[in-house]
């Protein structure tokens, strides 16, 4: 843009005495400003100058005697902390039953205890993510621009990272299908997203386990009868309606922006 | 000191930064505000009101946290009643809830960034405006403690730091005063009628005294209705001698209140 500064302006505006008219003093500073350049050639003009050195000194008196700078932190890390010291024992709890079920199929093959646990398996966590009665700071939260729909998707997807591989490992350890352990989880934390809009996202985890663990899990204990939902070939229906609910809970995202009495 | 970007120095195309029409807000089933008419301009503004009388759900409505159930808001010049998208609007509010939640485990320096963070401000703005949000309410020696080791009125003024953090245009608290000793209130007063100067600040409180100190304007509700707005001056001229209160003020208040009971009554 404007040309650099002649070396007799900068000496003519480092020098105290000399007089500079004002338009003049207005674009040598405005060029100043964003010149490195100009700027390390006036600071030369006035090296030895006595008043520059006296404010020197002060910044560095003041510098020394105030509090050190605060350490640089991972900030994701601090973002998070509430989030996982919050989830750590529901996720633990979750993971432990993972390894239990595990553990019984083994002793008893008949029965998929994995693929039966898979999808309610992140509810718990889905469920603690947004709950007023969990987040101390919720009506805080509440009426910030961040709060909606990405917030509850970006807790989700904190819980799901826990959950899904360790059903990867549940599920291969018992040689069941991975696509039929983790289409049904992504389904019922997208179905948990969805009937939240509705009901609140707690009530809705409550609902969804009840109902699978009463229509599916129960029955297939007592019957040692693999269900008809959980066949091999039912994975791209899984995968449908993974699709379908994800679609749903995009459009209920008005649904997340306030506090709502039963979350 | 701060520069002052030309984003904010334009002129706003709003008349008032709040304005409710018959607004109707629910606190559960009941009906916390009922038909309230309020319009709000720069300046710092009391709400005062007896126990119940709909200032926190008033509070929550104006914050954007809860929806209204029936008549018009209108909060920095966009309508927040419907289902908009309230993220511009919420970039400019501050809020402080009467019941102040918070995380133990966090220092108060990673809380108030947390905030700013949620508040969607430029990431570089962020460690300073913290620094100054917490120095304007003299946490500076205790920015590094964690909010578990904090007294009531320290918490309380962590919590002030994150509702300024963001420079807000609307500043909501609800009784940010409580379990301040009464040197840290002279300090918050001087705090308000700083903010105040640019922005719209709505404080509730219980206490008059504060408003008499720091508000430019007085606004009484009472049942979810307004009962009074105006300057000061006005609610002490409001009080006679023979009204309950050890202060102009306080009896002001009281003869407003006793007059509109009263008229409900009739």
């Amino acid at each position: 843009m404007t040309t650099h500064l002649s070396p007799g302006l900068l000496a003519r505006y480092a020098d105290r005495a000399a007089v500079l008219d004002e338009v003049t003093m207005w674009s040598v500073e405005s060029h100043l400003e964003e010149c490195a350049g100009c700027r390390a050639l006036l600071a030369d003009c006035m090296a030895g100058d006595a008043l520059i050195a006296r404010v020197a000194a002060g910044v560095d008196l003041g510098i020394a005697a105030g509090p050190a700078p605060a350490p640089r932190r991972r900030s994701l890390t601090v973002r998070n902390r509430w989030f996982v010291w919050h989830l750590a024992p529901w996720l633990t709890m979750t993971v432990a039953i993972l390894g239990g079920a595990v553990l019984l199929q083994a002793l008893e093959p008949r029965v998929p205890l994995v693929l039966l646990l898979a999808p309610v398996a992140p509810l718990p966590g889905v469920a603690v993510a947004w709950s007023r009665r969990h987040d101390p700071a919720w009506e805080l939260i509440a009426g910030t621009p961040a709060a909606g729909l990405l917030m509850l998707l970006r807790r989700t997807a904190a819980v799901l990272a826990v959950i899904i591989p360790a059903l990867a490992l549940a599920s291969n350890r018992t040689g069941v299908s991975l696509a039929l352990a983790l289409l049904p989880c992504l389904a019922f934390s997208a179905a948990t997203i969805v009937l939240g809009g509705f009901i609140g996202v707690r009530r809705a985890a409550v609902w969804l386990g009840s109902l699978w663990t009463l229509a599916v899990v129960v029955p297939t204990i007592a019957t040692v009868h693999p269900p008809a939902l959980l066949q091999s070939g039912t994975s791209g229906f899984w995968a449908l309606l993974t699709l379908i609910l994800a679609g749903l809970a995009a459009m209920k995202s008005a649904s997340f922006r306030r506090l709502s009495s039963h979350n | 000191m701060r520069t002052v970007s030309a984003a904010e120095a334009a002129p706003t195309t709003y008349p008032w930064a709040v304005h409710a029409q018959e607004l109707q807000v629910r606190a559960g089933r009941h009906l916390a505000v009922d038909g309230l008419d309020l319009t709000l301009g720069t300046g710092v503004h009391g709400l005062l009101g007896p126990n119940g009388a709909g200032k926190t759900t008033l509070m929550r409505a104006l914050a954007t946290v809860v929806r209204p159930a029936g008549g018009r808001l209108t909060v920095l010049g966009e309508a927040v009643d419907g289902r908009a998208d309230l993220r511009l609007v919420r970039r400019g509010l501050g809020y402080l809830p009467q019941q102040f939640g918070f995380y133990p485990r966090f220092t108060v320096r990673e809380f108030v960034e947390y905030l700013a963070w949620l508040k969607e401000m430029p990431k570089a703005t962020v460690p300073g405006a913290v620094q100054r949000a917490i120095d304007r309410v003299g946490l500076t020696d205790r920015a590094g403690a964690r909010m578990k080791t904090l007294s009531g009125g320290m918490l309380r003024r962590a919590g002030i730091a994150q509702a300024i953090v963001n420079d807000p245009a609307v500043l909501l608290l609800d009784e940010p005063t409580v379990g301040l000793d009464p040197e840290q209130r002279l300090d918050f007063r001087e705090l308000l009628r700083d903010v105040g100067v640019d922005s719209c600040v709505l404080v509730s409180t219980h206490l008059v005294e504060d408003v008499v100190a720091a508000c430019t304007d007085v606004i009484v509700m009472n049942e979810g209705r307004l009962v009074h707005q105006g300057a000061v001056d006005e609610l002490i001229a409001q009080g006679g001698d023979g009204d309950a209160g050890d202060s102009p003020a306080e009896r002001g208040y009281s003869a407003l209140l006793r007059r509109h009971r009263a008229g409900a009554a009739r």
